[in-house]
Formats: C-alpha cells, sequence, structure tokens
C-alpha cells in the first residue's frame, strides 16, 4: 500500500525527471485539493468547537477552549488567565468578570487574598485542545430524537428512489436501445428535452399533482415525481447500445422472455452505467433540498437537509449545531464517493466514450 | 433430428429484396452449407430459418410443421453465432444451462445435459470460468456446446470458424464434422471459405444476391457448376475463363478460337453448339496438361510461384484475361518461358453469353 501511495504521488509525464509540466500539473491540482477541502475540513473541525469558541475573534484552527477551575466560593467554574501584574511577575489567575476593557481576578488558590483588576491587554487566556463532542450529543439527544426519524426519512428517500430510478431509467433505456419502434427517437428526443425545463418551474405544478394525490407530508409525494430522469435514461441506453445484438438474439433461442432478457442478460452487463446512474441519484436525493421543503411540512417528516435547515430561525443560526449536522450528512455520500470512486471513473469515462 | 423444407422464401428490408423466392429440401441428418459472396444473404437466409427475421414471403417447414409464424425458440433449431455470443457476465456451466432454466426443466436433468455437452466437447475443466477467460477455440467449443444442451432437431451455424486463427480453423472444421458424425442432427452451416463448404458438407447451397445459385453435393459442383459463377466461387484456385469463339462446330469436335492464346480443337461430347456464338471457355488450373509444339494454347511464364508440393504458373496471354496453370511438385519454369498446354478432355465447360454452362441433353 505504501509503495502504492508513493507511485501514485510521484507519477510523472513520462521521462525519468520530473518536467516543469510534472511541477506546473501538481500546482494546479494542489490548489484543486485546497480549493475544494478546506471548506469541508473547516467544517468539520468547527463542529467539534464550542459555542463561545465558534463565535471567537480571531478564530482558532483547532477545537479549542480555555482552561477553567473550580473556585471557593464561585457557583460556576472561572476561566484561567495568564496575568502580568502592576509589578511584573506573572501570575495564573481565574478571572470572575469582565468590564469593558478590564478584568476582574482572583487567585484560584487563595481566594481569599482579595481581587485585583488589570487592563485585558494584560491578561492572556490558557488555552487546551478541547475536542466538544456536545454539539454532537445536543443534537442527537436534545432534538427528542427528531433527528432520527429526518435520518430515516432521507436514507428512506434515498434508496427507495434510487432503486426504482434504476429500474425505470433501465426499462426505458432498454427499450429506445434494442427495439426498432415507429417513434422510438422521437421518444428519446422529448425524454432528453424535459432536461431543459428547469426543476424550479415545474416545482409548483409537481406540488399541486402531489396535493391532489393526497401525498403531501408523505415520503412518496418527494420519491414519485421525479422518479425517472432524462440523463439516467441517456446514459443506459448509450451504454445499452454497446450491447450486442446477438447477445439477445442467443437469449430468445434460449426461451428466454423479454423480460428475463431485462433482468438476466442487459441489466447485469450494463453495471457500471447503472452504477453512475445510482451515484447520480443518491447524491441528488441526499441533497435535495426544494421539492422535500415544500412536500414535507411536518418536523415527523422531515429529511435531514429540511431538519439543517430549521437551524437557522428567527432567533439566530446555531451555529454548532448546524456544523454537526452538516458533517453528519455529508458523511454518508463521502463514503459512497471513497467506496464507489473506481466505479464512477471508469463508469463515466466508458460511458463518455462509446 | 429433422428435415427442413423452405419454399418459395422471399426477405426485403425496406425496398431491398435480400433473399428472393428460396426454395430448398433439406434431409434428416444433412450437413449442409450455405455458402457465396459476403452480401449474398446466406447469413439472412440462416437468421430466416431461425426465427430471428421475419419472412417476407414463403413458408418454413421442419419435420412437416410450418414453423414461419413461431418464434425462435419454439422452432427447435439451435443458433452458434459467428460471435459466440456468450454471455459475459455468466460461467460456462450457467452459459449452457440457461436456456435450460428458461424453460424450468428439472436441476437434476439440466446438471445431466451439461456434464454431456461438456465431456462431448471436452470443456469439462473449464464449466467454473468466464467466457472472458477462455480462448478463441474454447469460446468456439462452449458455443456449440450451448446448442447442443438443448437438444435441437437442427443446429444453424453462422460463419463460427471465421473470429478464429487458420490454425485453429481447420482444426475446428475437423471438429464440427466429427461432432455432426457423432450427433447425427441436421446441420445448417454458412459460410463464405468455400474450402470449409468442400470440406464439411454433404451439400452446398450457392448463393448469389439472395437468389440459390445451385445445390449440390461438393463434388458434383465442383465437376458439373451449373453456370459460371458457380464454378468460379467453387475450387481454389479458381477456374481459368477464357473468352472464345466457336470457330467451327463438327460432329464429333469443334474449334474454340481463343483470341491470344490461339485454336483449340476439342470433343464436342454432343454439345449443343453454334457455330461463330461467342462463349467462355473454363478450365481449372489443375486440368491442364502441358504439351509438345504445335498443340494447344501458346503462353508466356509470367509469374512462377513455387509452394514446395504444388507450382502454380501464371500466364496473362494478350487480351485475354490470366490463365493460372497447377502444376504437381516442383517446375524449373521461370518467368519469361514459353509453354504449350492443353486442357485435358472432359475436364472443361463451355458457358454461353448469360453465363450458363451448357450440357449435353
Amino acid at each position: 500500500m505504501p509503495e502504492a501511495i508513493h507511485a501514485f504521488v510521484t507519477r510523472r509525464r513520462g521521462g525519468i525527471r520530473a518536467d516543469w509540466t510534472d511541477w506546473v500539473t501538481y500546482g494546479y491540482l494542489l490548489l484543486g485539493v485546497v480549493v475544494m477541502l478546506a471548506p469541508v475540513l473547516w467544517v468539520a473541525l468547527s463542529s467539534f468547537k464550542s459555542e463561545t469558541n465558534l463565535t471567537e475573534f480571531p478564530p482558532t484552527l483547532w477545537p479549542e477552549a480555555i482552561e477553567s477551575v473550580k473556585v471557593e466560593g464561585f457557583a460556576r467554574e472561572l476561566p484561567l488567565f495568564r496575568v502580568t501584574r502592576d509589578d511584573g511577575t506573572v501570575a495564573t489567575m481565574a478571572q470572575v468578570r469582565r468590564v469593558g476593557i478590564e478584568a476582574t481576578l482572583v487567585d484560584p488558590a487563595n481566594p481569599g487574598a482579595g481581587r485585583i483588576v488589570v487592563p485585558i491587554e494584560r491578561t492572556e487566556a490558557i488555552r487546551k485542545f478541547h475536542l466538544g463532542t456536545e454539539n454532537y450529543a445536543r443534537l442527537l439527544g436534545s432534538t427528542g430524537g427528531r433527528i432520527w426519524s429526518s435520518i430515516y426519512n432521507t436514507f428512506f428517500i434515498t434508496i427507495v428512489a434510487t432503486l426504482i430510478t434504476l429500474v425505470m431509467n433501465a426499462m426505458a433505456a432498454f427499450a429506445l436501445s434494442k427495439y426498432k419502434f415507429r417513434g422510438s427517437e422521437v421518444a428519446l428526443l422529448a425524454i432528453l428535452a424535459t432536461l431543459m425545463v428547469p426543476a424550479t418551474i415545474v416545482l409548483v405544478p409537481i406540488y399541486l399533482i402531489v396535493s391532489e394525490l393526497g401525498l403531501v407530508n408523505n415520503l412518496w409525494g418527494v420519491i414519485l415525481p421525479v422518479i425517472s430522469t432524462p440523463t439516467g435514461v441517456f446514459l443506459l441506453r448509450q451504454y445499452m447500445l454497446t450491447i450486442p445484438d446477438e447477445l439477445l438474439e442467443a437469449a430468445r433461442m434460449d426461451h428466454a422472455s423479454e423480460w428475463r432478457i431485462f433482468w438476466r442478460i442487459v441489466l447485469p452487463l450494463a453495471t457500471p452505467a447503472l452504477t453512475v446512474v445510482a451515484i447520480f441519484s443518491i447524491m441528488s436525493r441526499w441533497n435535495d433540498f426544494l421539492l422535500p421543503l415544500v412536500v414535507l411540512t411536518k418536523p415527523e417528516v422531515y429529511t435531514l437537509q429540511i431538519a439543517l435547515a430549521g437551524y437557522t430561525d428567527e432567533n439566530g443560526i446555531q451555529y454548532g449545531m448546524l456544523l454537526a449536522m452538516t458533517t453528519l450528512t455529508a458523511l454518508p455520500l463521502a463514503l459512497v464517493f471513497i467506496f464507489l470512486q473506481r466505479y464512477i471513473t471508469t463508469g463515466i469515462a466508458s460511458t463518455g466514450i462509446k | 433430428m429433422a428435415s427442413l423444407k423452405i419454399e418459395g422464401l422471399g426477405k426485403t428490408f425496406g425496398s431491398v429484396e435480400v433473399i428472393r423466392d428460396a426454395s430448398l429440401e433439406i434431409h434428416d441428418g444433412e450437413f449442409v452449407v450455405f455458402v457465396g459472396p459476403s452480401g449474398c444473404g446466406k447469413s439472412t437466409l440462416l437468421r430466416l430459418i431461425a426465427g430471428l427475421e421475419e419472412a417476407s414471403a414463403g413458408d418454413i417447414v421442419i419435420d412437416g410443421q410450418s414453423v414461419v409464424r413461431k418464434a425462435a425458440a419454439d422452432r427447435g433449431v439451435a443458433m452458434v453465432f459467428q460471435s459466440y455470443a456468450l454471455y459475459p457476465h455468466m460461467t460456462v456451466r450457467e452459459n449452457l444451462a440457461f436456456g435450460l432454466e428458461n424453460v424450468r426443466m428439472k436441476k437434476a436433468e439440466i446438471a445431466r445435459r451439461v456434464d454431456h455437452a461438456a465431456k462431448l466437447l471436452q470443456i469439462d475443466a473449464l464449466l467454473e470460468r468466464k467466457p472472458r477467460q477462455l480462448s478463441g477455440g474454447q469460446r468456439q467449443r462452449v458455443a456449440i456446446g450451448r446448442a447442443i444442451t438443448r437438444d435441437p432437431k437442427i443446429f444453424l451455424f453462422d460463419e463460427p470458424l471465421s473470429n478464429l486463427d487458420a490454425e485453429l480453423r481447420v482444426h475446428m472444421r475437423l471438429e464440427i464434422s466429427k461432432l455432426h458424425q457423432r450427433l447425427g442432427n441436421t446441420m445448417i452451416y454458412v459460410t463464405h471459405d468455400q474450402v470449409e463448404a468442400m470440406t464439411m458438407a454433404s451439400r452446398i447451397v450457392v448463393l448469389r444476391a439472395g437468389v440459390i445459385e445451385q445445390v449440390g453435393a461438393p463434388l458434383e459442383l465442383y465437376n458439373r457448376p451449373r453456370n459460371k459463377f458457380v464454378a468460379g466461387f467453387i475450387g481454389s484456385p479458381r477456374m481459368n475463363f477464357v473468352q472464345g469463339r466457336l470457330a467451327r462446330v463438327g460432329e464429333g469436335d469443334f474449334d474454340l478460337a481463343c483470341p491470344g492464346l490461339g485454336t483449340l480443337t476439342l470433343p464436342r461430347e454432343r454439345l449443343p453448339l453454334e457455330a461463330g456464338a461467342e462463349v467462355t471457355f473454363g478450365v481449372r488450373p489443375e486440368a491442364m496438361r502441358l504439351v509438345g509444339a504445335g498443340e494447344g494454347w501458346a503462353l508466356t511464364v509470367d509469374m512462377v510461384e513455387q509452394h514446395g508440393s504444388n507450382t502454380y504458373l501464371h500466364c496473362a496471354p494478350e487480351g485475354n484475361g490470366e490463365v493460372l496453370l497447377h502444376i504437381p511438385g516442383q517446375s524449373d519454369l521461370r518467368k519469361g518461358d514459353p509453354l504449350r498446354v492443353r486442357p485435358i478432355d472432359g475436364q472443361w465447360h463451355l458457358f454461353d453469353s448469360t453465363g450458363v454452362r451448357l450440357c449435353a441433353p
């Protein structure tokens, strides 16, 4: 494995020594990595920060917290500061309160010795690395389990819709690629033409239909309207065109019905294209916002994305929860990408070329 | 095992007529080869029999039953495709069993049939492999095995050897012939290779432009071609065709004047000849012998092809095409050497201006 990684990152454009084009290429790719990855990492790191740490300026890179200590006579823990006293000595003291630019501090070991007041320039907070899981704990606990129903809803919609999308798209693609019938070209064009209609334009009509069908606040109301996708049909059709007709003829001579040919011959052979369509479908379903927002109005049928938007309300933005949830929401997609990466690249490459 | 009868079969794609009024009878257990140049409709004819194409006219009868309106699967025929058409995602065993599973055959019976076919074709060690892990010859066997497991009345082969290299082709040719002897089924085989046709067939069907030109046993076609096309197509190297004029027609013999070659006096053999008629004279390269001065045709060697066991002399008589001469063994003749040759009696053919061979009534 280390050899493989070494070989990967030292790959060159032919030649034994690195060409200047190699440096440019790597530089460009590195820039891409930073631009793409930095915000994601920032979100992930910040999701572990406490609310105070988040609103702090200047922001800290790592999740940090000011050390605090229990001092006799005070109900809550007091934050620790390194203080330069008037006489120039440096001591570690607990801050009782801060008013404007002046801080009132007390010696945590000997609170009876009295308080001192110093300007805040002479105090410096003592920080430590602190991985705060409280955002996650609050998210999963305090919302009264509503987050779990959102997770279930999102998973249900994503999985069921993707499965149905695959089957519907594949059947349409099979018909359009392997049967010669009058109007097949027109049908394909009509399907592709729908690509030119923006989703926002059909949103209201879709809502009206969904509501007429009584599917408002029902997960099927989100799943059904966009069950077949023009890109999916086109992608699969192009791929299925490369499956030789002789295979289908052989299967027909082998007493296979058209239905069986579809399931046993065409679908298995179209796996690379199906994988690509599945990934597209999973991504769009998981991140889908507008349609669920319109169709699902009750908290118990919220998807994760709707719930996520719920953390911005009239009282402000609850950054801690928002970040924790964003991280959680993005995680499954990241996993999908990591594990299916090979299929994505080969799938897109093969459907693109052939 | 079955007989096949085709009556007035026709097939058109749009305005293009691919098969025209084809009639043919194939008897039980025969090995019939459809042969012809590419585009002659031989594969279409096979696909019509298989049921993969719908006939525009005529009837196909298998074992006395018309199947022309039946689906491919219900005709009792099995086909071996040119590309083998093995299901790439299934193992060899699954490939062999697929057709049987589709008719809901019992598992034990499927296993028995698959094993039987695998043993017969010596692919029993490959049953768990995927087609891409097999060589061309092995794939070919699996494709044939798939046909055998279905126990069809008639086997159809669509140029099955064209994807193999020359050596393997000769080998598989023999194997298919042996398989036919062992199984005894009716087999129909399509090829553009007349050598395959000659070596394998019990009867050959020669097609040209969608029309059956002649049907007959290999040697019958070789020795008595009905027309110039069949004469030229069957036999390798090809028959020599020389333009000539019937200078004199006598009772027992006639004179044939061939421009650029000279005049031959040949026995008439009761042929219906007319003095002065333009004819095409056909003679195979091996049906000529070298003769002494003053006899036969005068030729000059243009090129010599030494095969070791055979020698081919290419001659280009002025204004009369090309004449190829076959000499058994090796020869000292060189480019530019003069020759005199004469067709061997009884081994030449005359074709009239429409290309039909003249024969005695």
